[in-house]
């Protein structure tokens, strides 16, 4: 009975030692380990790695417990241009401070500088990634978060390069201050639900800052995308929240600040776009509210398709735009109120700040270049001012109902 | 440069108009670049300037002074000077001076604001929507002695092209929206010398992104050196073919 008792007491001790005190294991040049594979060889659950700094390319590194994973003054994992550099098949994996670079180049099977294989709550932190093919990949995901890593790669034509942040077929991210370049697509969700995107920097991407698909009640919040080839996607999603974002300087023949297409339910609110072709371009939105956005200096502030129904454009500041307005059909199920638009030339007889005249935004030459896009042909002659400004006297080719019945005298201010 | 040529100049100076012209010039191009905080968007109003302005000072004024100097030609006719080479030495010094009033009025603030391609594309466009509306007004006042006909005439040119040529092709455009009728407007856009000003600035700023479709298939002709350089030959011809067809009208003319 009581070798019974010893036995058990030293299993529980044992126990006891393998909870409580989680080792840590050291690589680098004259520490215990020479390199990562064989430190995690040795580790067990819920260690700790230091990784000193040095340059280690080991191929493929397999992250099948969970660990910290820590680099002291960013060590280098290069992965030669051949290789996945870290693989993650555990949940509660934390991957801090690392370099990553020149991960292979495969269009089947889409190595990344760090992929997530169906891991939950795992952390990837401050972390600088240069020239992969994907970024970080995370597919089955749930609560895991991506934070202050800086991905930059060289990307020129799609085809070549992968996405910076790519998410598919997770739940409860959190995208929070990264700054992406030069991808594909800065970040890429695809099936992505209840998840957040925060304060993150997507500049000069080949296609889009950010790219959404099939991507439920998700929200992003103040980020900057800026340069990007096409801007940003939204695509085929419910409930969206857009809030305090900028979009600016995605200037091109097919560059969007925002594309919406097949949008319902969404919040686009204080949004600012500043220089782009188009600012928001939508195609079969529905029940979206559009307020307190700022549009500046863009070449069309908004195109708003026919197929677009029930969407609310509230208080928001047009400036300096070339064209307000651009639709493709004559039917309006859209509303349009209480907004600033810099060229408007009514009066306000009774001092309540609202115009007494509505305002029309679409602009003669923004509905005939729609309807007959080599019209474009006559942008910027003197006939086409001369019409303009006779259509906007007495409207008779634009739709009659597609106005402002209580435009702003003054800028509403957001800054 | 000969004596008559320098005779114009100095005579076109004493005039002060031109001097005016320069000054008004150049008063617009420094208020709009200093008053636009950007220097694209400025560009854009001088672009206006240069096609509407342009134009008809240089049409309506060479024709005039033609008019005006029928007596002094007539004069230069009876000393033993080569008819075309009166032509001529009018034609270098009428180009000479308002050439040198857009330079100075509006040359210098666009290369100072924009010493670019933009720039300088703008630059020559300007010089040479000058000179085909000098040349048109050769060849319009030699055609009738009536001077409210002639200068009936420039106004009218100045119109066709400010103006209805865009409301031709305007008109063709929703004719033939059905076809693919692309690249036949580039060939249209040659016929009209503001057209084809305007686009080719136009295709060197962002501006062009907007224009879509067809702005790529006209990047794709005007865009590339050989196409800049073939919009210049044009520009050049409609500077040519009109004087030189005023030169031999005025070798046979019996005046």
């Amino acid at each position: 009975m009581s070798r019974l008792v010893v036995i058990l007491h030293c299993i529980f001790v044992l126990l006891m030692h393998f909870n409580a005190e989680a080792k840590s294991l050291h690589v680098g040049r004259g520490q215990v380990y020479s390199d990562i594979k064989s430190a995690l060889a040795q580790s067990a659950a819920y260690d700790t790695i230091f990784v000193h700094s040095g340059t280690y390319a080991e191929g493929n590194i397999e992250i099948k417990k969970p660990l910290t994973i820590i680099g002291l003054s960013y060590p280098v994992i290069d992965g030669k241009g051949k290789y996945e550099m870290v693989s993650v098949r555990a949940s509660h994996v934390e991957f801090n401070g690392f370099i990553l670079r020149n991960s292979g180049y495969a269009s089947l099977d889409d190595p990344a500088a760090i992929k997530l294989y169906g891991s939950n709550y795992s952390k990837v932190i401050n972390n600088i990634l240069e020239d992969n093919f994907f970024g970080i990949y995370i597919q089955y995901g749930k609560h895991c978060l991506i934070k202050n890593n800086k991905i930059l790669a060289h990307g020129i034509e799609e085809q070549r390069i992968g996405n910076g942040i790519h998410c598919w077929k997770s739940d409860s991210l959190q995208i929070i201050a990264n700054s992406i370049s030069g991808h594909r697509d800065g970040i890429y969700f695809e099936f992505v639900t209840n998840s957040v995107i925060w304060r993150n920097y997507s500049s000069k991407n080949v296609r889009y800052g950010l790219h959404f698909m099939f991507s439920h009640q998700d929200a992003y919040y103040t980020n900057v995308f800026s340069d990007n080839g096409a801007g940003v996607a939204v695509m085929f999603t419910k409930g969206v929240m857009m809030a305090n974002n900028v979009f600016e300087h995605n200037w091109g023949d097919a560059a969007y600040g925002i594309l919406l297409k097949e949008i319902s339910d969404s919040y686009i609110i204080g949004n600012k776009f500043r220089n782009n072709t188009s600012g928001i371009y939508m195609e079969g939105a529905s029940r979206i509210i559009l307020e307190k956005n700022t549009f500046i200096s863009n070449g069309w502030a908004m195109k708003v398709q026919a197929s677009c129904m029930d969407n609310i454009i509230e208080a928001n500041n047009f400036l300096s735009n070339t064209f307000d307005m651009g639709t493709n059909g004559t039917l309006v199920l859209n509303q349009f109120k209480s907004n600033y638009w810099d060229k408007y030339e009514g009066y306000d007889l009774n001092g309540d700040g609202f115009g007494d005249v509505p305002y029309h935004p679409l602009s003669l030459f923004s509905v005939i270049s729609e309807n007959n896009p080599s019209a474009m042909l006559l942008f910027r002659s003197f006939i086409m001012s001369l019409m303009d400004r006779s259509e906007k006297i007495m409207p008779s080719l634009t739709p009659d109902n597609f106005k402002d019945e209580q435009p702003l005298m003054h800028q509403l201010n957001y800054d | 440069m000969n004596k008559i040529t320098r005779f114009v100049i100095t005579d076109i100076v004493r005039n002060k108009i031109m001097i005016v012209y320069a000054l008004l010039l150049a008063a617009l191009s420094w208020g709009v670049f200093s008053m636009e905080d950007n220097v694209s968007k400025g560009m854009l109003t001088i672009l206006n300037l240069i096609l509407l302005n342009v134009p008809l000072v240089a049409v309506i004024f060479s024709t005039i002074y033609l008019y005006n100097s029928s007596e002094f030609i007539e004069l230069l006719l009876s000393q033993p000077v080569k008819r075309s080479r009166i032509w001529w030495s009018l034609f270098s010094g009428l180009q000479l001076a308002l050439l040198l009033a857009f330079v100075l009025g509006a040359g210098i603030p666009i290369l100072i604001f924009s010493p670019d391609a933009l720039g300088i594309t703008m630059l020559l466009v300007g010089v040479m929507v000058n000179a085909i509306f000098v040349a048109l007004a050769f060849l319009g006042s030699i055609l009738t002695r009536d001077k409210a006909k002639g200068i009936g005439m420039a106004i009218m040119l100045w119109l066709f092209f400010a103006l209805l040529f865009d409301g031709l092709v305007l008109f063709l455009l929703f004719q033939f929206s059905d076809y693919p009728i692309e690249k036949v407007m580039v060939v249209i856009s040659t016929l009209s010398p503001i057209d084809l000003s305007r686009i080719l600035v136009l295709l060197q700023m962002d501006v062009s992104a907007m224009m879509g479709y067809s702005g790529a298939i006209f990047r794709e002709f005007f865009g590339t050196t050989s196409g800049i350089g073939i919009c210049f030959t044009i520009l050049l011809l409609w500077i040519a073919v009109p004087f030189l067809i005023s030169l031999r009208k005025f070798n046979r003319k019996d005046l």
